[in-house]
């Protein structure tokens, strides 16, 4: 991933092509990057129920990630305050995993029952969201049907983090568990080679992260200004 | 001047609430039926004129896969889209070909996997070993058929690029596409030949400065005649402060012309000395729109050189739509640095921007009245709207026009909301797309357009369009009556200007009023 968003990161932007009206400073386009991030402001305008869908599925999984978090951070690394708002956050993680699966559901339904959407649908666009909501579901089920020693569970994480990889602390022996981390697993590997490359991506969009200035900076790149050095008209 | 009189409608509907066909209605999908549109492909000529092969390669599938491989090198738009669609469908029913032929492949997403689906092949991982699983397919003569007819179907509006949760413009994979295609000799003649007129003779209709010369001598003597002011239209005049480049079509289409009347007529009341240029004497530049930057920076040095040779203070492009993007976003790149300009001035200045400055001075008169016959409405050309600003705030591009039409005219009317702004619907000829062999998708095109236009004409009264871009104006003179309107419908802004500017030279009944005037 690190690659990938190096590459996204040298590839040159030769001309000024911002989706206007756009913003004219560099302090806009950080507003413009946050309103897509945070609140998907093109796809409200666009398409409200791809936007509910979405947006449910996307903030559900930014709080289920964040409750996540305990099982990686050593509290005595944390500072106090950040470890008190992840014990704030644990009892929410429940609400925002059924959100995250709502949305995934409404996006998958969709894609099967919308002629147009599931025209462009590949058999990856199916499977992705059959991935997503695997691993929710089978955290879901840990939560309410089959929960796994949580403990065993941190020791595990601690010991990998702490890079006892000869030593590591057993894994509890919980199907869902296992089935869990496995498919976290894979999405983790399939990620840099499918279209969830759309998260760097926003960031390097060059009609969302440009300023609108060009008759007032002139935007040069360097394949660009050795084209007009190396060439007789000028 | 549109065939709609209002009573006689009445009458016909005899109040019955007879519902308008929605602008922006979803259409049924109807996969191919634009899959056999090819206009012309172009000849040798104008693929080495290009500095493009004349003839198709033996290893015409390496270099195309080469060429892809390059352009991600050298293009972030290029590279971060085909990565960043993740198929959500919200672009779908945002492409105004889409909504006017039903054909799938007209769905920008749809647009953009023509060349995804060959990327994925050759470039990535799962594409190269299960091309099933992600859409990809291999490179062969009838793909390459395919990206022919549908890249040729997108005018590059960017009206996709708005909607798109990352801002994916279509239109950077289109001109992307093309330019790939010329790499292998296959251009499209429409284009390519009017580029290769701009590079031999200086303009799109390749039109020679003894032409053009005598073409204003000509104006010079019809303004004259109708404003009895002896209003300049001067060419290559050295020493000038202003460099007015406008499209060709100015010197030879309606209503075009009247917008270049307009023009002049403004200059000449503020006493500009301005002038245009044979070396310069076109706005356009087709050269992005088919991705060539080679091309488009050829073309827009014409200007450079103009400037520098007449020795120009500032440069003023006037009415065209591509060209207004390429003047206000790319110009500085291509053809900067502008440092031997009057710094107080942006380059370029659109000549709307121009009139409107004076208009805020209170330098201009106006007798709105010699409107009046007219109900306006205001048609944002997709390249203005979506790829350029006017003035120092964004979005002048919508305000600034309108603010000239509304000083010139008492009736002035928007079209739906959805259909303007950013999300104004291209008139359908943009893009290369402005050729009789592509009729059939510019009538299709036009329709969210038209059909806005005919809500605002039974709902408001509206019975003019004013736009400023020669190839929308272009495209409605041709497309306007298929849909039931008159071709005079369509109207240049500065047409409106000319109507009802009031010159302060012009000859009055009292000899003293009009000398002591000219001694202010």
């Amino acid at each position: 991933m690190g690659y990938r968003i190096y590459e996204y990161t040298i590839v040159p932007a030769p001309l000024k092509i911002a989706t206007t009206p756009a913003p004219t400073t560099t302090t806009g386009v950080v507003y413009r990057m946050f309103r897509e991030v945070a609140l998907f402001e093109s796809l409200f305008k666009s398409n409200k129920w791809i936007w509910i869908f979405g947006y449910m599925f996307h903030l559900g999984l930014l709080l289920v990630l964040v409750r996540h978090l305990r099982y990686f951070l050593d509290p005595r690394f944390v500072p106090g305050i950040i470890w008190y708002g992840l014990e704030l956050i644990q009892p929410i993680g429940k609400y925002a995993g059924f959100a995250m699966l709502a949305g995934l559901a409404g996006l998958w339904a969709r894609r099967v029952l919308v002629n147009r959407v599931r025209y462009i649908s590949s058999p990856s666009d199916h499977l992705m969201l059959a991935l997503l909501i695997a691993i929710g579901v089978f955290g879901m089920l840990m939560q309410y049907v089959n929960p796994t020693d949580i403990t065993s569970l941190k020791n595990f994480f601690m010991s990998l983090a702490y890079f006892n990889l000869f030593n590591w602390q057993p894994l509890p022996n919980n199907l869902f568990l296992l089935g869990h981390l496995t498919m976290v697993l894979a999405l983790m590997i399939i990620f840099p080679y499918s279209k969830l490359l759309h998260a760097p991506g926003v960031f390097f969009s060059p009609s969302r992260n440009q300023v609108d200035n060009p008759r007032e900076v002139r935007h040069i790149v360097p394949w660009a200004k050795a084209l007009e050095d190396g060439s007789s008209k000028k | 001047m549109s065939d709609l009189d209002k009573s006689e409608l009445d009458e016909a509907l005899d109040g019955a609430g007879i519902e308008l066909p929605d602008p922006l209605e979803m259409p049924e999908m109807k996969p191919g039926s634009m899959g056999e549109l090819h206009s012309f492909e172009a000849y040798p000529q104008h693929e080495t004129d290009l500095g493009f092969p004349g003839e198709r390669p033996d290893e015409w599938k390496d270099v195309v896969i080469d060429k892809i491989g390059d352009l991600r090198t050298r293009y972030r738009s290029f590279r971060v889209y085909l990565d960043s669609c993740v198929k959500c469908g919200a672009c779908t029913d945002k492409c105004h070909y889409y909504l006017g032929s039903g054909d799938p492949k007209n769905m920008p997403v749809a647009r953009q996997d023509l060349m995804r689906s060959v990327y994925r092949r050759y470039f990535t991982l799962p594409g190269k070993y299960m091309p099933w699983l992600v859409g990809a397919r291999d490179l062969t003569e009838d793909v390459l058929d395919e990206w022919y007819n549908y890249y040729h179907q997108c005018s590059q509006c960017r009206r996709c690029s708005v909607y798109c949760p990352y801002g994916i413009d279509t239109a950077e994979i289109s001109m992307a596409a093309r330019e790939i295609m010329d790499s292998i000799g296959k251009g499209q003649k429409y284009c390519n030949e009017i580029i290769a007129k701009v590079h031999s003779i200086g303009n799109n209709l390749g039109m020679p400065a003894k032409a053009i010369i005598a073409t204003m001598e000509d104006f010079e003597d019809e303004l004259e005649e109708d404003t009895g002011i002896a209003i300049k239209l001067p060419v290559d005049k050295k020493g000038a402060d202003i460099l007015l480049v406008t499209p060709s079509a100015d010197f030879f289409a309606e209503p075009h012309i009247d917008g270049l009347f307009g023009y002049a007529k403004v200059f000449q009341e503020l006493g500009v000395d301005w002038t245009l240029s044979t070396t310069a004497s076109e706005a356009g530049n087709f050269g992005m729109f088919i991705g060539s930057y080679e091309n488009m920076r050829r073309v827009s040095l014409r200007i450079r050189e103009a400037a520098l040779e007449l020795g120009v203070k500032r440069i003023v492009f006037g009415e065209c739509g591509h060209a207004w993007r390429i003047a206000y976003a790319f110009l500085n790149t291509l053809a900067g640095p502008w440092d031997f300009l009057d710094p107080r001035y942006p380059v370029p200045q659109h000549i709307c921007e121009f009139t409107n400055d004076a208009i805020e001075k209170g330098k201009l008169k106006f007798d709105k009245t010699q409107n009046d016959h007219m109900t306006l409405t205001f048609h944002d050309s997709c390249n203005v709207a979506r790829a350029t600003r006017m003035g120092d705030k964004p979005g002048g591009q919508f305000e600034i026009p309108r603010a000239v039409i509304k000083a010139v005219c008492n009736n002035y009317v928007d079209m739906d909301e959805d259909t303007i702004g950013e999300a104004t619907v291209c008139c359908g000829g943009g893009g290369g797309i402005l050729t009789d062999d592509l009729m059939d998708i510019r009538v299709k095109g036009a329709q969210p357009r038209m059909r806005a236009l005919r809500k605002v004409t039974e709902e408001h009264g509206v019975t003019n369009m004013a736009a400023i871009c020669a190839i929308c104006k272009s495209q409605f003179a041709k497309v306007l009556p298929k849909y039931d309107f008159e071709m005079e419908t369509i109207q240049s802004v500065h047409q409106l200007v000319s109507n009802a500017i009031v010159m302060s030279d012009a000859p009055k009944e009292d000899d003293a009023i009009s000398k002591s005037k000219k001694e202010e």
